[in-house]
């Protein structure tokens, strides 16, 4: 008898397998939470070292225009500046014509021209950032140069670069949130008498708005973090901008370039951590933005 | 009728931007390939590169870009399989449940210089793997795990929950249900997810200069033993990518025919992300085909 019970009582193999798969998919998703954690922690540690340890004033590194960590000089203005410069330019645009594109692909193509213009848009999604930059190089630097003189190095380039790297981010998410406006919308607006402008202007834009400055949002965030193929053509000297065809850096090209060449623990290489840690932050930043859109546009 | 001309012109500018952007992309693809390709011969892909003097080639490069994206596939497929099952399966609406979305979110909007850095930070310094192969895979792993987690999350949840239903209603456990009934019939989702990641890490360079280091010594490519120090199997080798290459050589500047070694670089790079964008949609569908039974 006790065999038996002992049998009904204890959990079965199926039961035994299915807590152990249950156990690994809830260890594979904490190790997930516990790498973004550490990121977070270890970048952020690093990043307060300049302020704590080297007892730098931050509002001083955050407004300072000179860059020249080894002789104590840590404004990372010239940075920030030239960094928020080309996702500003890239994102402002990129931003009309991947809206165009978007339009034209869910509202006036026919099937033929949106099944051309889907595979170009995923493979320039798939073109590598080194790619990007080694064409801005040979191409876009010389261009700029020959057209508004200086060396071509600076934000114009690396604006431009952007433009093409951001433009099918921007362009995908546009499209799934124009399909997402429901073709009642679009069926009531002609029904009224409206045109097919009115009814994309008047009704599909303003119902997607959300989405569309989602689509925007992320694009700049990929503009902001991308790093060679600025690098490349961004001309890497931590001098403010003064103009858009003057050679100057972003937080992520002068961290691609002089993480190699500081020793760690000094003062220069806390100092670009702390560039790091501008970048996490507004990395998390962007994903609030996000976050705050898609609840706002959850109300209406 | 000024809204019927409106309409017009408004239809006009729409397709004059999209020929705009369709003209710059076929330029850039053209540019690549028309630059490139000429330089891409079988010497070019199988000899070692030269620092200082013309005519390297980039079979190193080649070989380690390969050898790391196996390594990193190799670990982040099962860390990311538990994890997408977790999603689509076990969890909750819940607070712990949007908090762990939202940490992939942030996971996969971090830029990857950052997950670089931070590679270089614990793997390279911290747990002293040194500038190798394996601090490298890693890396990739991290950049990884978000984009395939949520595509096999997705290809999870695109399953009729009626497959989940009957696999239940015939007594199968859970797991049962979704090793046996689930994951194959999402299977086509999921290889087609890892394909394109796989494209995607393949020219990843940002994330690997500070962990699988910027130089690719000479390796033998007839010792099998991954322990010995000149195998080309061995992880503890620092190892520079094709796309690594592609921004060494123009950022360094001393190597003389930099220009012909990244054009025909990118070319190779492009073609192969070609090879495995148009391998996924291949692979998905013959693979859906088999599994449903679909002539």
């Amino acid at each position: 008898m006790s065999e038996i019970k002992n049998k009904l009582l204890k959990p079965s193999k199926a039961t035994k397998q299915d807590r152990f798969g249950r156990r690994i998919s809830v260890l594979c998703i904490g190790l997930i939470v516990i790498l973004v954690a550490s990121i977070i922690f270890f970048i952020a540690t690093k990043g307060m070292a300049t302020f704590i340890s080297n007892h730098v004033n931050p509002i001083k590194f955050l407004t300072g225009t000179d860059w020249s960590p080894s002789q104590k000089m840590t404004g990372a203005l010239p940075m920030i500046v030239t960094s928020f410069g080309v996702t500003l330019l890239a994102a402002l645009i990129a931003t009309p014509f991947a809206i165009a594109i978007a339009i034209y692909m869910t509202e006036i193509a026919n099937k033929k021209g949106s099944k051309f213009l889907q595979p170009i848009i995923e493979l320039l999604v798939g073109i590598p950032s080194v790619v990007y930059g080694f064409v801005g190089l040979t191409v876009v630097v010389p261009a700029v140069r020959t057209l508004f003189g200086g060396t071509g190095f600076g934000i114009l380039a690396g604006s431009i670069v952007l433009f093409v790297m951001v433009l099918p981010t921007i362009t995908t998410l546009t499209i799934d949130s124009l399909n997402a406006v429901p073709s009642h919308y679009r069926k009531a607006s002609l029904a009224l008498g409206a045109t097919r402008w009115q009814t994309i202007y008047k009704v599909i834009l303003r119902a997607a708005l959300p989405g569309i400055m989602t689509a925007i949002v992320f694009g700049m965030a990929r503009a902001f973090g991308e790093a060679l193929a600025v690098q490349m053509v961004i001309g890497n000297s931590a001098l403010m901008p003064t103009s858009l065809v003057s050679p100057t850096s972003t937080l992520t090209s002068q961290l691609t370039t002089e993480v190699g060449n500081t020793i760690m623990g000094t003062l220069p290489n806390n100092a670009l951590w702390s560039l790091a840690l501008i970048l996490l932050l507004m990395s998390l930043f962007f994903n609030l933005v996000v976050k705050y859109i898609a609840k706002r546009g959850q109300l209406k | 009728m000024n809204a019927r001309r409106n309409n017009k012109i408004a239809t006009g500018v729409i397709i004059g931007l999209v020929s705009i952007v369709v003209l710059i992309l076929l330029s850039l693809i053209g540019y690549i390939l028309i630059t490139g390709l000429p330089d891409v011969s079988f010497k070019f892909l199988f000899t070692e590169s030269k620092a200082f003097a013309a005519g390297g080639g980039i079979v190193n490069q080649l070989f380690n870009s390969l050898y790391l994206l196996v390594l990193s596939l190799l670990i982040s497929i099962p860390i990311s399989m538990g994890a997408g099952i977790y999603l689509a399966e076990y969890a909750k609406p819940n607070w712990l449940t949007s908090t762990i979305r939202t940490s992939i979110e942030v996971l996969s909007s971090l830029p990857s210089i950052v997950i670089g850095l931070f590679g270089y930070l614990v793997l390279v310094i911290k747990f002293q793997l040194d500038f190798s192969i394996l601090a490298g895979s890693i890396a990739l792993m991290f950049l990884n795990l978000p984009i395939l987690t949520r595509s096999i999350e997705d290809s999870i949840n695109s399953v009729s929950p009626l497959q989940r239903q009957a696999g239940l209603s015939l007594g199968l456990s859970r797991w049962e249900t979704i090793k046996g009934v689930i994951i194959p019939e999402a299977l086509p989702g999921i290889l087609t997810g890892i394909i394109l990641s796989a494209g995607r890490i393949f020219g990843e360079a940002a994330a690997l200069i500070y962990t699988a280091g910027q130089s690719a010594p000479t390796m033998s490519y007839t010792n099998f033993n991954p322990f010995s120090e000149t195998s080309f199997l061995n992880p503890m080798r620092p190892a520079e990518t094709l796309a690594v290459h592609i921004w060494k050589v123009n950022t360094d500047g001393i190597t003389p025919d930099a220009d012909i070694i990244s054009s025909a670089s990118s070319a190779v790079l492009i073609i192969v992300i070609l090879i495995f964008n148009f391998g996924a949609r291949y692979i998905g569908n013959r693979v859906y085909k088999k599994l449903t039974g679909d002539k």
